[in-house]
């Protein structure tokens, strides 16, 4: 396993005990022996990395080196690279080219980190398995028999399997932090608008947040400097100052008071995992921290809620592909609707078809009311739940999900079941705080993830807290054998 | 809620998509079973409360009408399936 410690790097880059150069080809030499197995990458760029490698090591000699400078990552394929291929994973979008950059991975390249290329997802972040791509699935790598969680699990794999010291993904209903529980990985899903969703292929507007993942709180720290922040370009970017992310990692926690939503142990959780996560919350006694019982009664309606309005915004988000301007046509199309049609249709995969349909019913005339509406209430019901409960307490824990890693194809047939996967996360992006997920111990031999929540724009108490956690315990510093299959 | 193969057809043209017979009756099925997943709001007593769209509450922020950007046609008609004479190009839309 290569070093994935940013820290460490960046002082060892500083101090010549290493090249960018050379760091990045040990990146690249790992994503060629076990991409062809896990498929966590869709597009590698050996040599735009390699000369980018080359400029942060004339950088570094020269003193002018940004923060992050040689630091090997990889972006989700969602975020608009200008001159790059960008494909949301679709068909639709196989041969996209953007014409700008995203602001995320600007921030990321104006800090110096070097791009090895974009990872697999589920189409259009649609997805909680990675098995939903144009590209095919990815492999979880502790067992390749699994998946990896979705929809940013290329990035989790990248991270897990060291392909990359660290990745960016997005999260509109849990695709960053179920992935990284999968994976055995740190994802942070920060405030919504803390971080621009500029140059982001739009899922659902209202909910979507980009954000780290990491082997390690400290490492997520080092991407949020880099990406946290007002984009004027971002309609709903935050106007919220941004801390330095690395000053407070190192705060005790004691009196630190910890929220347990009784909601998050009830029926349908694994016992593996229930006895992981009561385990990290006795170690955070041990820290210093008390555990108060709350309840989140709404939480149930998340799902009906979350399935409106995800969809509601993805219809009206990809009605602008329609064979125009960007994206797939069809061949010889008779007439324009005849375009619209058959182009969408060709370019969508079923899942995405059936979530635009959803939505387009929800939205649709004499419906409005009794769904999109609906579901808006009930949203700020899952909100006031969270307000109320973080009155009381600082931080609300939980599992990120009520299993480990499932296997390939065993939930694809039921769209139901594999919603249900959301429990856990999709109330954190409806309420818009910021959550985590940090690697907690095993299930089944499988990781297990632990979901920290906490209050609007505490992303630096979030950080400091998981950061203690991995002081403490050394979950995150497990990495997969790669024996089995990979 | 369960929706017939007409209401699917008639939601897919809504939606720009064309439908296959077999994909009408496969749609027929996932999409009503979304559709019960959904229908349990139905139950909870939601009066007096108001729709939240924007978790912070934020409302639209406004930029001066200024120009920002400037001209890249070349750059944007670059990715478009068809084009002439710097337009994008459509099937005849009017005879």
């Amino acid at each position: 396993m290569l070093e994935q410690n940013i820290s460490s790097l960046v002082q060892k880059l500083r101090n010549k005990e290493i090249t960018s150069v050379e760091l990045t080809q040990s990146y690249l030499d790992k994503i060629k022996e076990l991409n062809p197995s896990l498929n966590s990458y869709i597009t590698v760029r050996s040599e735009s990395a390699l000369a980018a490698a080359q400029k942060a090591d004339e950088a570094i000699q020269a003193g002018t080196a940004g923060p992050l400078a040689g630091i090997p990552i990889a972006h989700k394929d969602l975020f608009c690279t200008n001159g790059i291929k960008t494909t949301c994973a679709s068909k639709m979008l196989n041969n996209f080219i953007p014409p700008y950059e995203s602001t995320v991975t600007a921030r990321l390249e104006q800090a110096g980190a070097i791009m090895l290329g974009k990872t697999n997802m589920d189409e259009f972040a649609m997805g909680s398995s990675n098995e939903n791509s144009h590209y095919g699935l990815v492999k979880n790598p502790w067992n390749t028999d699994l998946v990896p969680g979705g929809s940013s699990g290329g990035s989790a794999v990248a991270v897990a399997a060291g392909m990359a010291v660290a990745t960016t993904g997005t999260d509109t209903g849990g695709s960053i932090r179920q992935p990284a529980s999968f994976c055995g990985i740190t994802g942070l899903k920060p405030t919504y608008g803390r971080v621009s969703r500029f140059g982001m292929i739009a899922y659902a507007s209202s909910l979507d947040q980009a954000g780290p993942m990491a082997r390690s709180a400290e490492d997520c720290a080092h991407l949020m400097n880099a990406i946290a922040g007002f984009d004027p370009q971002d309609s709903t970017s935050a106007e919220v100052d941004t801390q330095d992310y690395l000053a407070d990692l190192n705060k005790p926690l004691t009196g630190l008071k910890i929220g347990l939503p009784k909601e998050y142990f009830g029926e349908g959780l694994e016992q593996g995992v229930a006895d992981a996560i009561r385990e990290a919350v006795k170690e955070f006694e041990k820290l210093g921290a008390s555990v108060i019982d709350i309840s989140l009664p709404n939480l149930k309606l998340s799902i009906p809620a979350y399935y409106v309005i995800a969809p509601s915004e993805a219809s009206s988000n990809l009605s602008r592909f329609d064979g125009v301007r960007y994206g797939h046509r069809c061949d010889e199309p008779k007439d324009l609707l005849d375009m619209y049609m058959r182009s969408r249709a060709e370019g969508f995969s079923k899942e995405v078809q059936k979530r635009i349909m959803v939505g387009t019913y929800a939205l649709s005339e004499g419906y409005y009311d009794a769904y999109y509406l609906k579901a808006q209430r009930i949203r700020r019901l899952i909100k006031q739940d969270f307000v109320n409960a973080l009155n009381e307490v600082d931080v609300i824990m939980g599992p990120v999900a009520p299993s480990t890693a499932f296997a390939i194809g065993s939930k694809t047939d039921d769209p139901v079941a594999m919603y249900l996967e959301d429990i856990y996360t999709l109330s954190v992006n409806l309420a818009g705080i910021p959550a985590m997920s940090v690697p907690a111990g095993f299930s089944n031999k499988m990781p297990v993830g632990l979901q920290i929540m906490g209050n609007y724009f505490a992303e630096s108490k979030l950080l400091n807290i998981a950061h203690q956690f991995q002081q403490a315990t050394d979950w995150h510093l497990q990495t997969p054998s790669m024996e089995k299959g990979a | 809620m369960s929706l017939d193969k007409q209401d699917v057809q008639k939601i897919a043209h809504l939606a720009r998509l064309a439908l296959t017979e077999e994909d009408a009756s496969q749609y027929q099925s996932s999409l009503s079973s979304v559709l019960e997943l959904v229908e349990q709001m139905q139950s909870v007593d939601t009066d007096g409360i108001e729709p939240l769209s924007n978790p912070l509450e934020m409302t639209q922020r406004l930029r001066a009408d200024e120009v920002t950007e400037e001209n890249r046609r070349e750059a944007f008609l670059a990715n478009a399936p068809s084009t002439e004479a710097g337009l994008f190009l459509v099937p005849k839309v009017i005879d």
